[in-house]
């Protein structure tokens, strides 16, 4: 362990003391609105003003068409009253002023927001190497460090840049590894999705920075639903990281995102969340919805895709980051740290399809769950016919403060090839009394004893994570803890 | 001036009374050891000192320092100077000893206010006392007891004691189970940390860990009180004669 470490370590429990949702505010700019509602004029308008080629408004209409025809799923183990799909904004973006060439033309409000998110667009994430995307409300607002990508041949731009710069790009993959009619927010997504970033590296490429996409939501009564595609072509390298704040309102909000990964042969992929969506407050009143579908391919051989999420917000987290091993060889990874406390709800897991021969996935969930929260695990192992010697390694814990709580796991297994090997542990365990009264009895609270537990016991995820971020994320995991013992 | 002094001091665990009326005094400089049969207390008595919630104070008083310890919790009670040396330590997984202990003496000094411990200064005074209690420096990378051994374990509790730097420690039973090596490791320990302004309390059943540790004083726990004290000779007499006759002694 690095001094680094230590220092940060101290810093987290320091912070533990102040600890409501602190990105809470919201900012007061002026922004531009579809009327309320979803039809497809609306389909249209978004298509519109994002001048989108013919392409992208018929490949919208036909997910919104079919949309019109599902139903919202109804399996997992999450309550929450039925939505009002035209009771909400789906389109909301600061005024344009057009053409912006630098971070110097952006609008001062909105660098004023990222600011007080921790997210310099300028100068301090220059000096820490990581390129940023900043997406408010449905529109991405800047990306840092384009030229210096540029010269590597990477593409890192707003999605709805990218229809435009590069339409091949996006005709050939988008919907390609979740197509619209995947599921009942996939397809809602797929019809009025306003932006979210774009990935390319080219062939035998390794992308020299940490890729990084802020995503927050500012206006009221609207819902989120931005579209990552990420491309990682022949031998290439990427790591990509996203995280997402919202202010806190009394309603409900949903984010239905949609996250589609492609690694080709010998390629790379690593893509971390850290997750603190307004959870909602003590009661459980607000919060947003965070309804997301992530999947990627491996589609070449040794290929390999690395999902890291560390969950703390949201009132309610719905996803399942998987991976589809179609390549021989490839590699498929689920690094999961989701914490629930007050009203929280989280059903969270992963999918792992192992197609090609000799594919390997490992899948490490730690829940935590706190005050009156559900957190579930759920995830699918599916070996199939021709995926020989394939091999599973997972691993979920959950951990329960308090006794109000609840933890759940779903494992499901679809074995259809003898040569393969799945294990699966699971372990359920409490924070005993007597390890908080030793950590007392050396001088720590209860409530730092608990963020020392708690971290520790995630530390194998946070470990997976780009060091910057392990850091923010022990602090989240500390300050959402906060009212959750003693 | 008393660094501690016990006054009449009842508690019981779940209804049930197991100190019965406890005095003792200890000053600055001294070694104290409690001797006595299973269930005479011994144990109640350091978890009591050390505030654990189970035990319930009924009548008496503790001062430290000239505080009333009893109305501290048990974090302030550590932070004001109070060691207890867990006959039974936790494991804590994902947890190092290093950032354990860095949080400790951190809490430790914000609560005496001081400053943080610079990570260099703490990097080498973790060194130095682990030497202490002859443990490498691996071991201060690995989760907090998790995979030790009992011996190990023990001697953790002393390298702790080491870097917290308590003004009262209390030794519970910390030599069972430690075999000569290990237990001349812990004694030799305690001996390097002795003052005159710190004290300490060795719970102990056997007379064995006091030939490493000579105490200014030892005290025969038994039902609850103390029934006899005397200078470390008592040790010896009671490892040969038992602590029958120290009972009788005390009803006559």
């Amino acid at each position: 362990m690095s001094q680094d470490v230590k220092d940060d370590d101290q810093l987290l429990l320091e912070n533990l003391a102040k600890s409501e949702y602190k990105y809470g505010f919201f900012s007061d700019i002026e922004q531009e609105f579809a009327p309320k509602g979803l039809n497809e004029d609306i389909v249209r308008f978004i298509s519109l003003k994002k001048k989108e080629p013919e392409f992208m408004l018929n490949w919208r209409l036909k997910a919104y068409r079919h949309w019109l025809k599902m139903k919202e799923p109804k399996w997992q183990k999450v309550n929450f009253p039925q939505i009002d799909y035209q009771d909400a904004y789906y389109y909301a973006a600061p005024v344009d002023k057009p053409g912006l060439k630098d971070l110097n033309e952006v609008d001062p409000d909105i660098l004023s927001i990222y600011e007080k998110l921790g997210i310099p667009l300028n100068e301090q994430k220059k000096l820490q190497g990581i390129a940023v995307d900043a997406v408010l409300d449905s529109v991405s607002v800047a990306t840092t460090f384009k030229d210096k990508l540029n010269e590597a041949g990477i593409i890192f731009c707003p999605i709805s840049e990218a229809v435009h710069s590069h339409p091949e790009l996006v005709e050939k993959y988008l919907g390609s590894v979740v197509p619209h009619t995947d599921n009942f927010f996939a397809a809602l997504n797929s019809a009025v999705f306003s932006d979210g970033s774009f990935v390319y590296i080219p062939k035998g490429v390794r992308c020299p920075m940490e890729l990084s996409t802020y995503f927050r939501i500012n206006a009221s009564n609207t819902g989120q639903f931005e579209r990552t595609l990420i491309i990682a072509e022949e031998g290439s390298y990427v790591s990509y990281l996203e995280g997402c704040t919202a202010p806190m309102r009394d309603e409900n909000q949903l984010h239905a995102a949609v996250v589609e990964l492609v690694a080709h042969k010998n390629a790379e992929i690593k893509y971390s969340t850290v997750q603190n969506w307004y959870p909602g407050d003590k009661e459980g009143k607000g919060g947003i919805y965070n309804f997301v579908t992530k999947r990627g391919i491996c589609e070449g051989a040794n290929s390999k895709i690395s999902w890291t999420q560390v969950e703390t917000g949201s009132s309610i987290t719905w996803k399942y980051p998987s991976c589809i091993l179609k390549g021989d060889n490839s590699i498929g990874e689920f690094y999961s740290v989701a914490m629930t406390n007050n009203y929280q709800q989280a059903d969270t897991g992963t999918k792992m399809i192992h197609i090609g021969k000799n594919t390997k996935s490992r899948i490490v969930s730690k829940g935590i769950s706190a005050g009156f929260s559900e957190n579930s695990y759920r995830g699918l192992v599916k070996i199939t016919k021709n995926a020989s010697k394939s091999r599973n390694f997972s691993q979920c814990d959950s951990l329960l403060l308090g006794d109000k709580c609840g933890a759940h796991t779903f494992p499901y297994l679809e074995i259809q090839n003898k040569s393969a090997t799945v294990e699966h542990e699971a372990t359920t365990s409490k924070i005993s009394e007597d390890i908080i009264f030793y950590l007392n009895q050396r001088g720590i609270s209860t409530e730092d004893a608990v963020a020392l537990i708690v971290n520790g016991y995630a530390k194998e995820v946070l470990n997976q994570l780009p060091m910057e971020f392990a850091v923010e994320a022990q602090k989240l995991l500390a300050i959402s803890l906060e009212g959750s013992v003693g | 001036m008393a660094l501690i002094e016990i006054k009449n001091l009842k508690a019981n665990i779940y209804g049930n009374e197991i100190l019965h009326g406890l005095n003792l005094t200890i000053n600055a400089g001294e070694i104290h050891a409690i001797m006595g049969p299973n269930g005479s207390g011994k144990s109640t008595l350091a978890s009591v000192l050390a505030g654990k919630e189970e035990f319930e104070v009924t009548e008496g008083t503790v001062t430290f320092d000239g505080i009333d310890l009893l109305d501290m919790s048990p974090e302030d009670r550590a932070r004001a100077g109070v060691f207890l040396a867990f006959q039974y330590p936790v494991e804590i997984p994902g947890v190092s000893n290093a950032n354990f202990l860095k949080t400790a003496i951190n809490e430790i000094r914000k609560f005496r206010n001081q400053d943080p411990l610079d990570a260099m200064d703490f990097l080498q005074m973790m060194k130095e006392r682990a030497k202490l209690v002859e443990i490498e420096s691996s071991f201060l990378s690995r989760s907090v007891n998790v995979g030790f051994s009992g011996g190990e374990k023990k001697k953790n509790e002393i390298f702790q004691m080491a870097m917290l730097e308590p003004k009262f420690a209390v030794l519970d039973e910390t030599d069972s189970g430690l075999d000569i090596d290990a237990m001349k490791v812990v004694a030799n320990g305690v001996n390097k940390l002795k003052t005159d302004d710190n004290a300490f309390l060795i719970i102990t059943h056997y007379q064995r860990l006091l030939d490493y540790i000579i105490p200014d004083f030892v005290h025969v726990l038994s039902e609850g009180r103390i029934i006899k004290s005397g200078g470390k000779e008592l040790a010896y007499e009671l490892e040969e004669r038992g602590y029958d006759w120290v009972k009788a002694e005390a009803i006559a």
